[in-house]
């Protein structure tokens, strides 16, 4: 499964983009579960209070399902100008 | 309507004299003159749009040389407002300029924004990001937005044609410690005169009604790899229902409000300065609590305006809540009732508070 990271989120990683192992995102089903396993994994994902994750290319509220094939993105806010 | 000038673009077929005649009749208002604002009004005062309104307190420093195109070495110090006029001004003396030496705010929002068509969101902050998207609901009026992270742009058009808002993909303000808001986190000069430039073509589509306009998108721009996301989200329908503005836009920023450790704060109530500890969690919160702090008194964040006769002069005020948020919100409620009182947020709230416990009694032990 491969993580897009955009915003703040690509500092916390420290990468553009994240990709989890077949072991690793099997058990991530729901971008809820992707959301408690990213925040396990980075405590600082858990301090925003405003995180957007997008399932190939679409907002997805946290009951959507995912699988292994999917493209997600992490968009935090950001507030530069 | 000056037919030579304009030329280049009426002759577009897609625009055409009609085109050029609604950007003629059209009011624009920018929020934040600086890196996005500059190159949306540079855009929109060359391509003839009526009136443009735009809000800015700040004065040129020579950091903003990098990226604000539009001021000169012979401008530091001056007004970015005054600069951006006469400089305007001499590009296109055709265009109705209005000034607001203002921020913008909770109390002149609305009524800054009323007079025109379409707003742009150039600022530089989540708190008037917030603030101009719950005034453009209100008001029912489109607003551009762009927003940077480095070498990253942002950029949609909310509340337009009964689409998105910003509520709608970020619901709440991120607290002050989760995206650095204050810190700044740096820009690549370029990359505010590219979002800018994108801002102002939606601009310009809106008031000319041509192409596809990105409500209901959020165009994400990566200047390293120049690859454009985009990324579609509904509408959620409650967030048009807006009637009122949020009792406060203070995000609190990391300078302008004081925090202290729960540690630290042991050592305090320890001490002896007059000091009073207030719990701003609800009732239901606090009440469920096992071990609260025992000196706190409970005030709700909610009736924390309405029960200031519970705050005791003359002493320092703690505030704590679960997280740490809250408290710092209300920091920004109080601050200005009660300028005498100095106030410390615990941070990380009731959570930083019992790790530090359970740190200091394992040391006992």
């Amino acid at each position: 499964m491969t993580v897009l990271l955009f915003g703040i989120t690509k500092d916390i990683v420290g990468s553009g983009t994240l990709s989890l192992a077949a072991n690793q995102s099997e058990s991530i089903q729901t971008v809820a579960e992707l959301r408690s396993f990213l925040k396990g994994k980075f405590p600082k994902l858990g301090g925003l209070s405003s995180l957007a994750i997008a399932v190939n290319s679409s907002y997805a509220p946290d009951e959507t399902k995912i699988t292994e094939t999917d493209e997600i993105a992490l968009i935090p806010p950001v507030s530069g100008g | 309507m000056n037919t030579e000038r304009y030329i280049r673009q009426t002759s577009l077929k897609d625009f055409g004299v009609a085109g050029q005649q609604a950007l003629s009749k059209s009011s624009v208002l920018v929020v934040g003159v600086g890196g996005l604002g500059i190159p949306v009004l540079q855009y929109l005062n060359a391509m003839g749009v009526g009136t443009l309104g735009m809000v800015e307190q700040d004065l040129i420093e020579l950091s903003n040389l990098q990226r604000q195109v539009l001021f000169s070495e012979e401008d530091l110090g001056k007004q970015k407002l005054q600069v951006a006029y006469d400089k305007l001004r001499a590009m296109n003396s055709g265009t109705i300029l209005k000034t607001h030496d203002s921020f913008l705010t909770r109390d002149n929002a609305l009524e800054i924004i009323a007079s025109y068509d379409v707003v742009v969101d150039a600022s530089d902050n989540f708190a008037t990001r917030y603030l101009v998207n719950d005034a453009c609901v209100i008001l029912k009026k489109p607003f551009v937005y762009g927003a940077l992270h480095g070498f990253e742009g942002h950029l949609s058009v909310f509340n337009y044609k009964g689409g998105p808002t910003y509520r709608c993909l970020f619901p709440e303000p991120p607290n002050n410690t989760s995206i650095p808001d204050c810190n700044e986190n740096g820009v690549l000069g370029v990359i505010p005169g590219i979002v800018g430039s994108l801002q102002a073509l939606e601009v310009v589509k809106i008031l000319a009604n041509i192409g596809e306009v990105m409500y209901g998108k959020l165009l994400i721009y990566n200047g390293l790899n120049q690859s454009f996301h985009k990324i579609n989200f509904p509408v959620i329908p409650q967030n048009l229902k807006r009637s009122s503005l949020e009792k406060s836009y203070e995000i609190p920023s990391c300078t302008s409000l004081k925090q202290i450790s729960a540690a630290s704060f042991k050592k305090v109530m320890k001490g002896t300065d007059s000091w009073q500890l207030i719990d701003v969690r609800n009732t239901e919160e606090f009440n469920q609590d096992p071990d609260p702090i025992p000196q706190a008194t409970n005030i709700p964040l909610s009736e924390l305006e309405t029960h200031t006769d519970q705050i005791k002069p003359n002493h320092i005020l703690y505030f704590v809540c679960q997280t740490g948020i809250r408290s710092l919100t209300a920091i920004s409620l109080l601050g200005s009732q009660f300028p005498e009182n100095e106030m410390y947020s615990i941070i990380g709230g009731m959570d930083h508070w019992r790790t530090t416990l359970q740190k200091a009694s394992k040391s006992l032990d």
